[in-house]
């Protein structure tokens, strides 16, 4: 904080100047969180020579009412009450890391926007010189703020019985190459992907409106190939058709065209912003349509320990603000991803309450009060050969999309997809039947290869591959606090 | 066509044996059991016939064993499913649900196409098997 000139005289907390901010009510050691209170989990790294509860107390001031005066205007409010306050800051050991327990009144907040609670809880600290890093770890969500938020459009269950599909995972591909198909070319990997064995198939997030393919032209050719495939097979079916623009208006526009097409799905990326995917999350309840959402650009601030938002934070927000799939990690994938941390996600995404559990970053309780699920979207370098690995690690409730490990089969698109949900089903058969297939995956997967030419060309070709890398970000386990 | 709607489509045709052991998963996990069947395997028909209610106390694998033969005797020309449906709160729903039996021949659907204006096509699938009946 700005240096007090004589810091051992205390002066008044009203006298002008500056005063610090854990003087000024923004720590409180006694203060115990109300029922209704948001609260917040923050790793921070002091600047050299700053005391870590003061760091703590600046941190709660500047994300609710200080500034970096004293301002005689405050005691026109009763500023207690709209002061956040930090009521535990602990050590993180063997580091120069703190997590410090902020928590902040529910008034403070406006009801069902996500833009208000992050440009309050996230909207100027982090660039706060006195830290040399800050990370958002968790937030409590209280269940009277939960309730002002519409949430998922329908949810996992509902999703489930639209789709008719109960029991397993649902397998989707990402179309590859993911630039520079022409509309035609791009609605056949969609076909041969579906009529295969897979649930959906999906734009990435970078496929938007481009000159090699224009979005009508690729809706139009997507929604062949699904109702072709449909036919082919009996099952419901979709492709994410991506409505990402570069207005809302515009999203609107390919929304629509979407829906009068019959997609039962459509897609946006985080990219859009926060107010923009509570617009489509709005019009996807509106429409009876699912909607995707492609984490495009998290990895910019959730992936480094010391700084940024951690995903289940972002989980939290997307929850609240209603997307009824969001991409959560794979653990096994080509992209980051902690076992422990993955499952902390996905049980944030799933559950409807959650005990705080320190094993997999979970800082607090939450109560989701009913709200639906969200589906969690496990996508990135991931094959048949893992499946037991996934099913184990991800459960049930999940996406699990294949497109490498479809498009990339050598004897073909829809032979790729055979073999995914081949795997899938075999597995799903071995789990109820009792045994242990994490592991005996590997013979139960040989098994069913031996009667499934499609699965065994796909063990075969990628039975080697895997992604070992260190995570950058796994739980710490510390100062974990049940509320 | 081989409709692959259900949990295990695309595996092998289940022996008794095989079913036996996905029944008792459900029974195991306290979701009640259901048998139903139709000749109208429509994507979107989410209502086929029920063969009874539920068992929501059964707790008796044989008896629902004994249910599914009795079912296709009756229907053996139709489609019949089993499903575990659990009453939990937040989740009250179908948890499994796969086909048992199937027609010796499935006729399988018909895609039909109203082209409209602007390259719009309205799709329409149509079972073959109700048009022929």
């Amino acid at each position: 904080m700005a240096s007090n000139n004589n810091p051992a005289k205390k002066k008044s907390r009203w006298a002008a100047g500056i005063t610090p901010y854990a003087e000024m009510g923004y720590y409180d050691a006694d203060y115990e969180p109300k029922d209704t209170d948001i609260l917040c989990a923050f790793r921070l790294v002091p600047q050299p020579g700053v005391e870590p509860i003061e760091a703590s107390a600046a941190v709660a001031g500047e994300s609710s009412t200080a500034t970096w005066t004293v301002v005689w205007t405050d005691r026109l409010t009763p500023y207690e009450h709209y002061q956040a306050k930090c009521y535990r800051v602990d050590p993180v050991p063997g580091t120069d890391q703190y997590i410090a327990y902020i928590a902040y009144d529910i008034d403070l907040f406006e009801e069902g926007s996500i833009a208000n609670l992050t440009s309050s809880i996230i909207g100027n600290v982090f660039g706060f010189k006195a830290l040399k890093s800050l990370r958002l770890e968790d937030m409590r969500i209280p269940p009277h703020y939960v309730k002002t938020f519409q949430g998922p459009p329908h949810g996992i269950v509902m999703e489930r019985e639209y789709l008719n599909k109960f029991g397993r995972p649902l397998l989707g591909a990402t179309v590859k190459p993911k630039l520079g198909l022409s509309a035609r070319n791009y609605g056949r990997v969609v076909y041969e992907a579906l009529r295969g064995g897979l649930d959906f198939t999906k734009d990435d997030e970078n496929i938007n409106s481009q000159p090699f393919m224009r979005w009508r032209d690729r809706y139009l050719f997507c929604m062949e190939a699904v109702n072709r495939a449909m036919a082919a097979t009996g099952e419901i079916l979709g492709h994410y058709l991506n409505v990402t623009a570069a207005t809302m208006e515009e999203m609107y526009e390919r929304a629509d065209f979407a829906k009068e097409l019959g997609s039962v799905i459509v897609m946006i990326d985080l990219t859009i912003g926060y107010t923009a995917i509570q617009s489509m999350s709005k019009w996807a309840r509106r429409n009876g349509v699912i909607l995707h959402l492609h984490r495009a650009g998290h990895g910019t601030y959730t992936r480094q320990k010391t700084h940024g938002v951690n995903f289940r934070v972002i989980a939290k927000w997307m929850r609240l603000a209603g997307v009824d799939h969001i991409h959560a990690g794979t653990a096994v994938g080509k992209l980051e991803g902690d076992p422990n941390a993955i499952r902390g996600y996905y049980n944030t995404l799933r559950a409807n309450t959650l005990e705080a559990d320190p094993s997999q970053g979970l800082y607090f309780a939450q109560d989701w009060a009913s709200m639906p699920a969200v589906m969690p979207v496990a996508s990135g370098g991931i094959h048949a050969g893992q499946m037991h690995q996934l099913l184990h690690l991800l459960g049930e409730d999940v996406v699990l999309q294949f497109g490498g490990g479809t498009i990339g089969h050598p004897d073909g698109i829809a032979q790729g997809a055979t073999a995914n949900r081949v795997a899938t089903e075999v597995m799903i058969q071995a789990r109820n039947e009792g045994r242990d297939f994490l592991n005996q995956g590997p013979e139960i997967l040989a098994k069913a290869a031996r009667w499934s030419p499609e699965l065994r060309t796909a063990l075969e070709i990628w039975k080697d591959v895997s992604f070992n890398y260190e995570s950058t970000d796994v739980p710490d386990a510390v100062g974990t606090l049940t509320v | 066509m081989r409709i692959t709607q259900g949990t295990f489509s695309y595996l092998p045709d289940f022996t008794d044996e095989e079913i036996k052991r996905e029944v008792r998963y459900c029974l195991d996990n306290g979701w009640a059991f259901s048998i139903e069947y139709t000749d109208d395997p429509h994507p979107r028909n989410a209502y086929w016939e029920m063969w009874g209610l539920p068992m929501f106390d059964a707790n008796d694998l044989d008896l629902a064993m004994h249910e599914i033969d009795e079912c296709r005797k009756a229907f053996p020309d139709d489609y019949i499913k089993v499903n575990g449906y659990d009453r939990t709160k937040g989740r009250q729903t179908t948890m499994l649900s796969f086909i048992v039996h199937r027609p010796k021949e499935e006729p399988g659907f018909y895609l039909e196409r109203t082209e409209g204006q602007d390259r719009r096509i309205q799709y329409t699938i149509r079972s073959k098997a109700k048009l022929a009946g």
